[in-house]
């Protein structure tokens, strides 16, 4: 008998950042989008009205807010869909309270970024990367998050499937920042064969009902999760709770769902931070970037070495938790680390940490709409 | 008595829940009470209802039920209700929220809701007060009132919450009290059951934190000051006028067979299948 050979079907786009965000959901298995339209976001929203109804079982569903855009979300990946919303800065500053109630009842969920100038209204239509901290610390009360982030079209679709592996591995929210740049950049891009990708789903109980403690620890940290209507009557609830999910304020009970919290993505960070390097091997002047930067900064590094200045590049696309192994090898080896960001130094004010005072960090920073060009960060290779 | 016995057995949770945060003279259990009977005399199932509720006395009724519970954030339970809805439409997605919930911080969402016309039953528990918070001020607190943010009378109107429903389109609104049990039944049963967004007020009175800031003596004056100024709305001339007497109209207010947004957006989805195939 002959083998078979399945014919790969991949599909090659002419297409916007935002478009191959919502490529990439649907690729995840993304069947519920709530959103509310802000630009430079709406693409993805628009997409998403498009295609969804035409996916059995698929929803989308435009809410009042975004703070109503994040309850749907949420409640929709409570009842065992892969979820998301997309929104800019001024609705992400709404949804940060869900956000911190997705972390709490560790529903998976991918909220998209796509950060324009602040602070408010601010630039529109403008790029910029001021909302990484944001990102990091917006919701109140101590939790762990992941933040991840993409520079170029073809990354916008990886990133978000990414994105959603690791919300459903991890039974997090999970945020990829874009920005306006890279979000409206038309580039073409190769949209894998489904059966190419890796697409990681939550994992289901399989005890009896009455069995099932919907919080309880496992060597993972991670617990199973049973979506609502599966016969499993679990409760969810944003106070702190136990193993059974009931509110509790005893100390011990408070402690360790606290701790697992945590320790759910901490004894991950081999798994999720993840960084690019582009001629690092023999680099002297390192650049550190992310987002639409990271594509100036690779032109400013190339040019650097037609110049004879041995300098490299660290893109990262995992921002959250910060990628230190990775930035922490390079402020080893090289004299210089350049930071060129379009904000006042989110993210040089950690690789400043991560560095402790062993090499000179040199930051480049922009808030005035404008994207950082590559002459720019050749400037300060040099 | 023993049938009530068993229903408790049948529908609380029984694992380390209890007692329950209520205060004496709270109408709330009163409410759970006739949500439990509800569903019971409806023969739901309990794995498909799923009980949403807010932030405040009302919305710790999600701890003490066995249904699928989602203790959610401040004034928004009605999104995470939409969400769960439109994910699996089979669920009975019954909302509760207090005063201050659905009106006050949650107003958006409700008109939103009923204009939706989305499947899901709101249970509005009003005590015209923040109870939980120890006794401030709401939008459904009544001018004139005293309350910790009030303390020298509430110089804003109260919302109506049956009209402000009707208004925005929600296809069942109806009014019942704590006080008003057998009839409170009829009315979140036949909520429950409704096709599209379905909003049952209750008076719930709150006799810690409203009634001895307002000249209630005890709970059982408050529950008497409710059977006295309440009048069932089918026996009014003009229904749709308020009575002249102050008195608070309980009752169906709109019951109209509309299909609810999940209906509606599944109905497309088929059509849009049927059409790409």
């Amino acid at each position: 008998m002959a083998v078979q050979r399945k014919k790969r079907k991949r599909r090659e786009l002419f297409a916007l950042g935002n478009e191959a965000v919502a490529e990439g959901a649907l690729l995840a298995g993304c069947s519920f989008y709530a959103g509310y339209p802000i630009t430079p976001s709406t693409e993805i929203m628009e997409v998403m009205a498009n295609r969804l109804p035409l996916i059995e079982d698929g929803v989308f569903i435009q809410m009042e807010d975004e703070i109503a855009s994040m309850g749907a979300a949420i409640g929709a990946s409570l009842a065992g869909r892969k979820a998301m919303t997309a929104t800019s800065g001024p609705g992400f500053a709404l949804m940060q309270e869900h956000i911190g109630y997705a972390c709490m009842v560790e529903a998976p969920l991918v909220v998209v970024n796509v950060m324009r100038g602040g602070p408010s209204t601010g630039l529109p239509t403008s790029p910029a990367q001021a909302d990484v901290q944001m990102a990091r610390w917006g919701t109140h009360g101590d939790h762990p998050i992941i933040v991840l982030s993409a520079s170029n079209v073809q990354e916008c679709l990886e990133m978000t499937v990414t994105a959603f592996n690791f919300a459903e591995k991890y039974r997090t929210p999970v945020i990829l920042l874009l920005d306006e740049v890279t979000a409206h950049t038309r580039e073409k891009i190769t949209v894998p064969d489904p059966d190419e990708v890796e697409i990681l789903s939550r994992v289901e109980p399989t005890v009896p009902p009455e069995w099932f403690k919907p919080y309880a620890d496992t060597a993972r940290g991670v617990p199973a999760m049973a979506p609502i209507g599966s016969g499993y009557r679990t409760h969810v609830t944003g106070l702190t709770h136990d193993v059974m999910g009931y509110p509790t304020q005893r100390p011990d009970e408070v402690k360790d769902a606290m701790l697992r919290l945590f320790r759910k993505i901490d004894q991950y960070y081999g798994d999720i931070q993840m960084a690019d390097e582009y001629m690092m091997d023999d680099a002297e002047v390192a650049v550190v970037a992310y987002g639409s930067v990271a594509r100036s900064a690779h032109l400013a590094v190339e040019q650097a070495r037609e110049r004879g200045a041995k300098a490299g590049l660290l893109t990262l696309k995992t921002l959250f938790p910060f990628p230190r192994p990775a930035v922490e090898k390079l402020t080893h080896r090289c004299h210089t680390v350049v930071v060129p960001e379009m904000n006042m130094g989110q993210m040089s004010r950690e690789v400043k940490r991560v560095n402790n005072g062993r090499t000179k960090v040199r930051t480049i920073n922009r808030v005035d709409g404008q994207i950082i060009t590559p002459s720019e960060i050749l400037k300060a290779i040099l | 008595m023993a049938d009530v016995t068993q229903l408790i057995h049948d529908y609380l949770r029984h694992n380390k829940k209890f007692p329950h945060v209520f205060c004496a003279g709270c109408g709330h259990g009163i409410v759970l009470g006739s949500l439990i009977r509800s569903v019971h005399a409806l023969g739901l199932p309990k794995d498909d209802v799923v009980l949403v509720a807010g932030i405040g006395c009302s919305g710790r009724m999600a701890v003490y039920v066995d249904f699928n519970t989602v203790h959610t954030t401040h004034g928004r339970a009605l999104t995470f209700a939409t969400g769960i809805k439109m994910a699996n439409p089979k669920l009975k997605v019954i909302c509760v929220m207090g005063d201050g919930d659905a009106m006050s911080i949650g107003g958006n969402h409700l008109i939103h809701a009923a204009r939706r016309n989305i499947g899901v039953t709101a249970l509005i528990l009003n005590n015209q007060i923040y109870g939980m918070t120890g006794g401030q001020c709401s939008s459904a607190t009544p001018q004139g009132d005293i309350s910790m943010t009030t303390p020298f009378g509430s110089l804003e109107k109260a919302f109506d919450i049956v009209e402000m429903c009707k208004a925005a389109g929600a296809s069942y609104v109806a009014r019942g009290t704590s006080f008003h049990a057998i009839q409170l039944d009829r009315l979140i049963s036949s909520a429950i059951m409704h096709p599209g967004f379905s909003v049952v007020e209750v008076f719930s009175p709150c006799p810690t934190q409203y009634g001895r800031k307002n000249k209630f003596r005890n709970a059982v004056d408050m529950y008497k000051w409710l059977k006295a100024n309440t009048v069932k709305v089918e026996t009014l001339k003009e229904p749709d006028q308020k009575p002249a007497d102050g008195r608070i109209p309980i009752g169906v207010f709109r019951d109209v067979e509309e299909p609810g947004l999940e209906e509606r957006y599944f109905e497309l989805q088929r059509k849009l299948m049927g059409q790409n195939r």
